[in-house]
């Protein structure tokens, strides 16, 4: 199976990939939203870490993977799309955009849902440090 | 010399047809047609002549007579005629009933060997599935504690397709021998690369295939010993008699000629192939080892294959290791990379995590593998795990000192 030029791209040069600490830091600050979403026996992990300013706009995303070449691509391009946003935009990205927009297979649409899910993850996170009410996503991995 | 890439390291999954097999192969395509069954006319004649020659070769490979040969499609097919014509021959019950006799096998089998066992084992047979140790070895002494009264078949391969592992197989077909139980070995790995002898090693069936051993695909052999004991099968091709009767079917008289020449070829080269090929694998496994952290050589580090390496590089998922090592063909134990979406399940049988299953590399080398493309392969895996483990939340957790194992993951 060949992978679209996009997926190399995002894989070859995958943009935003980081964290804003480590797992003990970001954990303190009320700023960052933490979502980590997977399991590394499942073959993928995903963690998004996004940085929300006072006017609720996401200023920075970033991202670590492990998983497949479709799984980093979904990562990395779902940091792309969440610059910018506010919160309520963000929730509003589907996987399906996203799937569309790598060209992804059937057999990694899979990728995509993570993506989503590690979007509302951090944005539940997020929300939860700062006192407001948590929507219907609670995907956070418990650590 | 420049490198020609991509490079090939997947000679477990097929290896290129060495040019003097095709060459041996071409005249049998036009010239040399006639159907080797044809017995009052020349084309006829020379047919047979290039499927008799192809026996020897074949045979003398193994130390078996040639008449203990039996042309098939490949592996598969010898595997499924073995264990399936071999049951229905030395069943305890008639078709229908329950009780109908046990059978050996093991966990991490090749597929072609693990189905035509389930099937028999819907069909009224029981069989046992042995768990090797996390060394993936099958010992004679885990078949003995499994051997039951009325065990009539043992199915073990020679080396494992994924991590190259050697099984106790002298050890377990003179056991077998000992209990008068019939005893087929998936060679399909083993021959052509180790030296091999039926008699020596109490084979009575042993599978094996052109493709693996720079032959054409498309065609393969069964041993089937005729003496001390003689074994016995049913068809699972019924037809004109062909093969004994044990394979009906015009035979593929081009593909059996290059299987032949294939077999000729290992005969003569194997002794000087296996050292240049296991000095490549031994550099692989030591540099790799060396210059990558949290790096795990899969299965017994000594007996093993000497062209078969199977490591995982923690943190790091195998199909996106394939894509990071872009310029080398090879395979992966993760879920990926298969149609099921599950790891490797001989990973798994060996008691290798899941996380680790996921995220292993098999190279394998070959006839014309040169240094040169092992130095480039080294340099190429261990530049992507760097890249990847850049991009891995596990490998910050594990510097961070945190125990992946520990984490309560949420599995989706």
């Amino acid at each position: 199976m060949a992978y679209s030029d996009k997926v190399v791209d995002h894989f070859q040069h995958p943009r935003n990939v980081g964290s804003f600490g480590t797992s003990t830091d970001v954990a303190k600050r009320t700023d960052v939203g933490v979502g980590i979403v997977g399991a590394p026996e499942c073959g993928d992990v995903m963690q998004l870490h996004i940085k929300v300013n006072e006017q609720g706009v996401i200023e920075d995303a970033k991202f670590k993977c492990f998983g497949c070449g479709s799984a980093i691509a979904s990562s990395s391009l779902a940091t792309e799309w969440l610059k910018g946003k506010s919160v309520d935009e963000a929730l509003t990205i589907k996987n399906t955009q996203i799937v569309e927009e790598l060209s992804l297979p059937p057999v990694k649409i899979h990728c995509s849902v993570l993506a989503e899910d590690s979007i509302r993850a951090a944005i539940a996170d997020y929300r939860k440090k700062n006192g407001m009410v948590a929507d219907s996503a609670t995907h956070a991995a418990t650590h | 010399m420049a490198l020609k890439l991509p490079i090939y390291f997947d000679h477990a999954a097929t290896t290129r047809c060495d040019p003097r097999v095709v060459e041996a192969m071409l005249p049998y395509f036009s010239d040399k047609f006639g159907n080797s069954s044809s017995r009052n006319h020349k084309f006829g004649w020379e047919s047979e002549d290039g499927v008799e020659l192809a026996r020897e070769q074949s045979a003398a490979l193994i130390g078996a007579n040639p008449k203990e040969i039996i042309f098939t499609s490949g592996a598969t097919e010898s595997n499924n005629l073995a264990i399936k014509g071999a049951a229905e021959i030395y069943a305890k019950a008639p078709a229908g009933q329950t009780g109908r006799g046990h059978i050996i096998s093991a966990i991490h089998e090749h597929k072609a060997v693990l189905d035509p066992c389930k099937r028999l084992q819907r069909e009224g047979f029981d069989v046992t599935f042995l768990t090797p140790g996390t060394d993936g070895v099958i010992t004679a002494d885990m078949v003995a504690a499994a051997v039951r009264p009325d065990t009539i078949l043992v199915s073990i391969m020679w080396a494992n397709n994924e991590i190259g592992v050697i099984n106790e197989i002298p050890q377990i077909g003179k056991l077998c021998h000992d209990k008068e139980i019939v005893f087929h070995t998936d060679a399909t790995q083993w021959v052509g690369k180790m030296p091999t002898d039926v008699e020596r090693d109490h084979i009575d069936l042993l599978s094996w295939s052109g493709h693996k051993i720079y032959g054409p695909k498309g065609v393969g052999a069964l041993f089937v010993r005729r003496r001390k004991p003689r074994i016995r099968l049913e068809a699972i091709i019924d037809g004109g008699g062909h093969e004994r009767g044990m394979r009906s079917g015009t035979l593929n008289v081009t593909g059996i000629v290059g299987f032949g020449k294939a077999c000729e070829l290992c005969q003569h080269e194997m002794d000087h192939e296996r050292e240049r090929v296991m000095k490549f694998r031994r550099k692989l496994e030591t540099e790799l080892s060396r210059r990558i952290e949290v790096t795990q050589v899969n299965g017994h580090i000594e007996k093993r294959l000497p062209h078969v390496t199977n490591i995982s590089f923690g943190f790091v998922e195998g199909e996106s290791l394939m894509m990071g090592v872009k310029d080398i063909a090879c395979s992966s134990g993760s879920a990926c990379t298969s149609a099921s979406l599950e790891p490797s399940y001989v990973l798994k049988g060996l008691g290798v995590g899941d996380e680790l299953a996921h995220s292993s590399l098999r190279l394998s080398l070959g006839r014309w593998t040169t240094e040169e493309e092992v130095d480039f392969a080294i340099e190429q895996i261990v530049a992507a795990v760097e890249h990847l483990r850049l991009m891995s939340p596990l490998f910050d957790l594990h510097k961070e000192g945190v125990d992946i194992s520990k984490i309560q993951w949420q599995a989706h």
